[in-house]
């Protein structure tokens, strides 16, 4: 029998989690890397996602979520493609981004629609775990907290709490929500696309600072290299293999928070596996919006994202950041 | 004599304890500048008054708070509001060490867009906030959705907010 002691020895290695992560289906179907050499980033629009109240229309965000799974996977019968995105039997987590507020969070509509999916793939209610920080950034969502077993849950690192044992790669040093090491097999990664004060852009790699119990510890330097640090931690770099980036709405500037006036519709899902190449693909996005709107690139104004670059290095290597080796599928 | 001169310290004795205790009282009022519910037409106070030290704003705003920390931030209160049961709004209250920290955070968050409104020691306006700056407090109102009166409305909970500061 696995004592405490024996678990986080192992979540520290990440032993555990790359025997756990052999049962996936997904890391046998679909590597980050295709036989190409690329890695695949599909980015799938509707624009007519928002109804006539402004609001997100259920049907056009299931219906676009479908567009976009079955583009990355290239299976037309969308259940059969969720099959070979996840394990059954186990715990998947939805990784949310409540930072910004209700304004500018991942929108419970896609949520729900990734649920009913996972449902109708096999994951039983229960075994679908939405989660973030704590209940504040679940609620500024739309969820509901809920912690019955039987149900789809939907509770933060304030309930669960984080490991004692802190984990360190390179200039990081944090504890990890046990959400993250206890309860999930595999984590959908389910950020918002935003602008950043102090990182540039935000978006795949740098939700990761929602699982940590010091996230305001790793912004010096324009959280560089503290963003491409945190995802190579193992547990990390091998649960959260999937993102499903929410770029439905988004800010341009002054973010991370909600600021109206910056406030824009991309109308569109970022999917992918490579969290270096889905970071590029959104630095990519925002900065031509920037431009558009007649304010500076990221770096003309001195905020380029950094670590992006970072993690495509030889000592993090957690994907590519060359447009050469990024397959772009628009959709 | 001593009996009356006692009678008298006891007197003055209480009186500055009862003044003391009103201008404690005061303080307190003006510590809370939101707002209480219809005490600007239509607008009802939904939410709790959290307050944020320099040190824990990272807990409210995580990624944002250095331009406050760089501009001497000392506390960050906020509530939510509703306006006539629809339209929802955040009001925050950056209490900064001095004018000139308000100053510089108000001015970098100037875009062209923005347009002058006379509230507080300087303000401005777009479609969906306000934000005004009045000695070391710098309060930005910002609501969740675009109505056709909500630039109005919102101008109206920050005269509100300002008149309290």
């Amino acid at each position: 029998m696995q004592n405490r002691r024996d678990f986080l020895k192992e979540v520290a290695t990440g032993a555990l989690i790359l025997s756990a992560q052999s049962k996936l289906g997904m890391a046998a179907k679909t590597d980050q890397h295709e036989d190409s050499g690329k890695s695949k980033v599909v980015v799938a629009r509707d624009s007519g996602l928002h109804g006539a109240d402004g609001q997100l229309d259920e049907k056009h965000v299931l219906a676009l979520l479908d567009k976009a799974i079955a583009s990355y996977t290239g299976r037309d019968n969308v259940v059969e493609a969720w099959k070979h995105l996840v394990p059954v039997g186990k715990v998947i987590g939805l990784k949310t981004n409540g930072l910004g507020g209700r304004g500018i969070s991942t929108h419970a509509v896609l949520i729900m629609a990734i649920a009913e999916r996972l449902q109708q793939a096999g994951v039983k209610p229960g075994e679908i775990l939405v989660w973030d920080r704590n209940a504040r950034d679940l609620e500024a969502t739309g969820m509901k907290i809920n912690t019955d077993p039987k149900s789809i849950r939907c509770y933060g690192s304030d309930v669960s709490g984080y490991e004692e044992q802190p984990v360190s790669y390179g200039s990081v040093k944090v504890n990890l929500s046990k959400i993250l090491t206890r309860e999930c097999a595999m984590v959908i990664n389910l950020p918002i696309l935003k602008d950043h004060m102090m990182a540039g852009v935000t978006f795949a790699m740098k939700n990761m600072y929602g699982v940590i119990k010091q996230p305001q510890e790793c912004h010096s330097n324009n959280c560089n290299p503290a963003v491409a640090d945190l995802n190579c931690i193992p547990v990390i770099r091998e649960k959260v293999r999937f993102t499903i980036g929410d770029a439905m709405t988004s800010v341009y500037n002054g973010g991370p928070g909600y600021r109206p006036e910056f406030f824009w519709k991309p109308n569109a899902l970022i999917v992918g596996e490579d969290r270096v190449a889905l970071d590029h693909t959104a630095w990519q996005m925002l900065d031509r919006k920037r431009v558009e709107a007649g304010m500076g690139t990221y770096e003309a104004a001195g905020r380029a994202p950094k670590y992006i670059a970072t993690a495509a290095d030889a000592s993090h290597n957690l994907g590519f950041d060359d447009p050469k080796r990024i397959h772009l599928m628009e959709v | 004599m001593k009996i009356v001169l006692k009678h008298w310290i006891w007197i003055i004795a209480a009186f500055v304890i009862v003044s003391g205790l009103s201008l404690v009282g005061c303080k307190k009022k003006s510590a809370d500048p939101f707002p209480a519910s219809n005490a600007v037409a239509g607008w009802e106070k939904t939410g709790e008054t959290r307050v944020f030290a320099a040190k824990d704003l990272w807990q409210y705003i995580d990624g944002d708070t250095e331009q406050y920390i760089s501009a001497g931030v000392v506390s960050t209160s906020t509530s939510d509001y509703k306006y006539q049961g629809q339209l929802e709004a955040v009001v925050d209250i950056y209490t900064m060490g001095n004018a000139a920290g308000a100053t510089k955070v108000f001015e970098t968050g100037r875009s062209k867009d923005a347009q002058n409104v006379q509230i507080g020691d300087a303000g401005m306006a777009y479609a969906q906030s306000v934000t005004f700056r009045k000695g070391p407090s710098l309060v930005r109102i910002v609501a969740y959705e675009s109505t056709p009166g909500a630039q109005q409305a919102l101008l109206a909970l920050a005269h509100g907010v300002e008149a309290k500061l």
